[in-house]
């Protein structure tokens, strides 16, 4: 049976008469890799700290693996913190950072030196024990966060932001190296971010969270393709929306539809060919943006409104690519691509 | 006509001229400051120094300009003296103790409890007894710790009374008088300390008192041993508030005091003895690494 490491009932927070979180219920199963996304503000960081038990809630109560904890303290929590700025001790080796948590267990000084050694290890930076947090690099600081929130196996990892402050490369290596690590590990990881980019690749479950409030629970396919709100369909992946008289005209039907750019294909108007059934749309390309791997299109309907097209750079180069700027083009996609997007409540 | 800078007035003439020769700049900077610092202070402390090497006509108690170490053998060899100036460090020691464990919690409210609109204001109050004069408010611990006075009053009902004066009453009143120096360093330095670190020690476990050892003291350590300065160097030069409150004690600084009219090289001798002993304070300070950020 699979049990639930956390669940949060009508969890609200205020700061003085700004409410930062407004009633956010959620079920984060054991072992699953969980993003919480958002744009700033939004009240996924206020989660976070409330579940390590930094805050107190307003109103609501957080249950971790069964047990009610909304009022209990951070250390009597089995969850641990990897802090957007890391928050090592400065005065503490590298090493004994890591072993604090064990040190405070009481766990023998034999064995805290060996886990925090592996914890390291495992996290690529055996060796660098002895050196003090400012001798280290970001993304070398992150590891060590990682290692110290890790070497004590919490039956919860919180990560706020843990990537933000490095460098794409970086980030993009480390988002490989946490999801493997989660899976190694098997430790349920609540992962907060507003790179949705960064929620889709590494996630098992998003929410996306909007003023305080979760818009939509799903995988990252459905938030993806399926997206419940309009705010949904704008913040993860580009916004592509048809509303009003475009969307009656193109698509058929009253309401607000998503489609997205990869979705669709760019066809010069004069030229046949394309899915005969395939649904559609007539206009002019106000510009072409060359992405070197990917072309986007953004293109004005005859209907009114406009949709941006993302076509792969199979055969065409940057100068094919200009002379399409101000021509006349035809859009297809799939009717099933055609996601009808509900108003929000 | 070719445009160059606008018309150069001698104010502008002289400013690019010291532009040019930062030497002349730093010259005219620092000429003042430093005839200051080698004359009046340095100077000062050479001439303590040097007549503490002279000895005095007991007869007609002048001066007398002759070579001889004779006033540090005294020093040396007399229990008297040997007493006097390791009560006075511990005097020092204990005062800085007291100010630290009081100065503490203080700090700890002003710097992170207290609404940060308050705080520039309670910072403030922590001042304003500086604002005082030093002689008013020994005065005003005379009455307090005076026999029948408002201690003893206070004490009365639960059936102690005030220690009167004496060493006790000077390590309270010294105290008193250098606490701001101490609570001021230690504000700054929880002001600095990231809110994070102890949401992190929380986090992996420990409990609040755990954090407070293993992660607050550590990192405060330097403003504590920067405020230390103040509050021992300070109570290891006093000599009026052992006066007025101390009844017989002797201190090295009334010792000094009281040798000035009588035996001057003598009182210069004593007198580098606190000179000593707080280099030697600075030079043990300076390991925690405390001097660095000041």
């Amino acid at each position: 049976m699979e049990g639930k490491a956390i669940r949060l009932q009508s969890l609200r927070k205020s700061f003085g008469k700004t409410e930062a979180v407004a009633g956010v219920d959620l079920e984060i199963s054991d072992g699953e890799f969980f993003s919480m996304l958002g744009p700033s503000g939004s009240g996924k960081t206020t989660v976070l700290r409330m579940i390590a038990g930094f805050e107190p809630p307003t109103g609501g109560t957080i249950e971790l693996a069964g047990r009610d904890v909304t009022r209990l303290a951070p250390f009597e929590r089995d969850v641990h913190t990897v802090f957007q700025d890391y928050a090592l001790f400065p005065h503490m080796t590298i090493e004994q950072n890591v072993a604090y948590g064990l040190k405070i267990q009481k766990v023998s000084k034999a064995d805290r030196l060996r886990r925090a050694r592996e914890a390291l290890a495992d996290v690529r930076l055996d060796g660098l024990g002895d050196r003090r947090p400012s001798q280290l690099s970001g993304g070398q600081r992150q590891r060590v966060a990682l290692a110290r929130a890790l070497v004590s196996r919490p039956r919860v990892l919180l990560l706020d932001e843990p990537l933000g402050a490095l460098d794409l490369k970086l980030r993009e290596q480390m988002q490989i190296e946490l999801k493997e690590l989660q899976r190694e590990v098997g430790i349920t990881f609540v992962f907060v971010t507003h790179d949705q980019d960064e929620a889709l690749t590494m996630s098992d479950r998003i929410a996306v969270f909007n003023r305080g409030r979760v818009e939509q629970v799903g995988t990252p396919a459905e938030i993806y393709e399926r997206p419940a709100t309009p705010f949904v369909a704008g913040f993860v992946g580009t916004s592509n929306l048809l509303t009003g008289p475009a969307a009656e005209q193109v698509v058929g039907e009253t309401g607000t539809f998503s489609i997205r750019p990869e979705k669709i294909r760019v066809l010069k108007e004069d030229r046949d060919g394309g899915t005969p059934d395939a649904s559609g749309a007539v206009g002019t390309v106000a510009e072409v943006v060359y992405l070197g791997d990917a072309t986007r299109f953004l293109v004005d309907l005859d209907a009114g409104g406009r949709l941006t097209a993302l076509q792969q750079n199979l055969e065409t180069s940057s100068e094919d690519v200009a002379a399409y700027r101000g021509s006349r083009v035809r859009l297809q996609w799939q009717p099933r691509h055609t996601v009808r997007v509900p108003d929000a409540p | 006509m070719t445009k160059t800078a606008p018309a150069a007035g001698f104010v502008r003439r002289l400013a690019g001229t010291l532009h040019r020769r930062p030497r002349l700049q730093l010259s005219l900077l620092l000429t003042a400051p430093l005839t200051w610092l080698v004359l009046a202070y340095l100077g000062s402390l050479s001439a303590l120094f040097l007549s503490a090497f002279w000895t005095t006509d007991s007869f007609t108690s002048s001066v007398v300009k002759v070579w001889n170490t004779d006033n540090f053998t005294t020093l040396f060899e007399s229990d008297v003296y040997r007493q006097v100036a390791l009560r006075s460090v511990g005097v020092a020691l204990a005062v800085t103790a007291l100010c630290a464990v009081i100065a503490f919690p203080v700090a700890f409210y002003t710097a992170r409890i207290a609404k940060p609109r308050w705080r520039p204001l309670l910072v403030v109050a922590i001042l304003t007894p500086l604002w005082a004069s030093y002689l008013v408010k020994a005065y005003a611990w005379r009455l307090i710790l005076a026999e029948g006075g408002l201690l003893d009053w206070l004490l009365g009902p639960l059936g102690l009374e005030g220690p009167g004066y004496g060493l006790t009453a000077t390590v309270l009143v010294l105290t008193y008088l250098w606490l701001p120096y101490m609570i001021l360093p230690i504000h700054a330095g929880l002001e600095q300390l990231p809110d994070n670190l102890l949401d992190a020690s929380a986090d992996l476990g420990a409990r609040t008192g755990r954090t407070f050892r293993s992660v607050v003291l550590p990192m405060l350590l330097p403003s504590i041993a920067a405020g230390s300065v103040f509050t021992f160097s300070l109570s290891l030069g006093d000599y009026i508030a052992v006066q007025i409150v101390g009844g017989k004690t002797q201190l090295i600084g009334n010792l000094i005091y009281s040798n000035i009219t009588l035996d001057l090289p003598l009182a210069a001798a004593l007198g580098t003895v606190p000179v000593v002993i707080i280099v030697g304070y600075l030079l043990a300070v300076r390991r925690t690494g405390a001097l660095s950020s000041l």
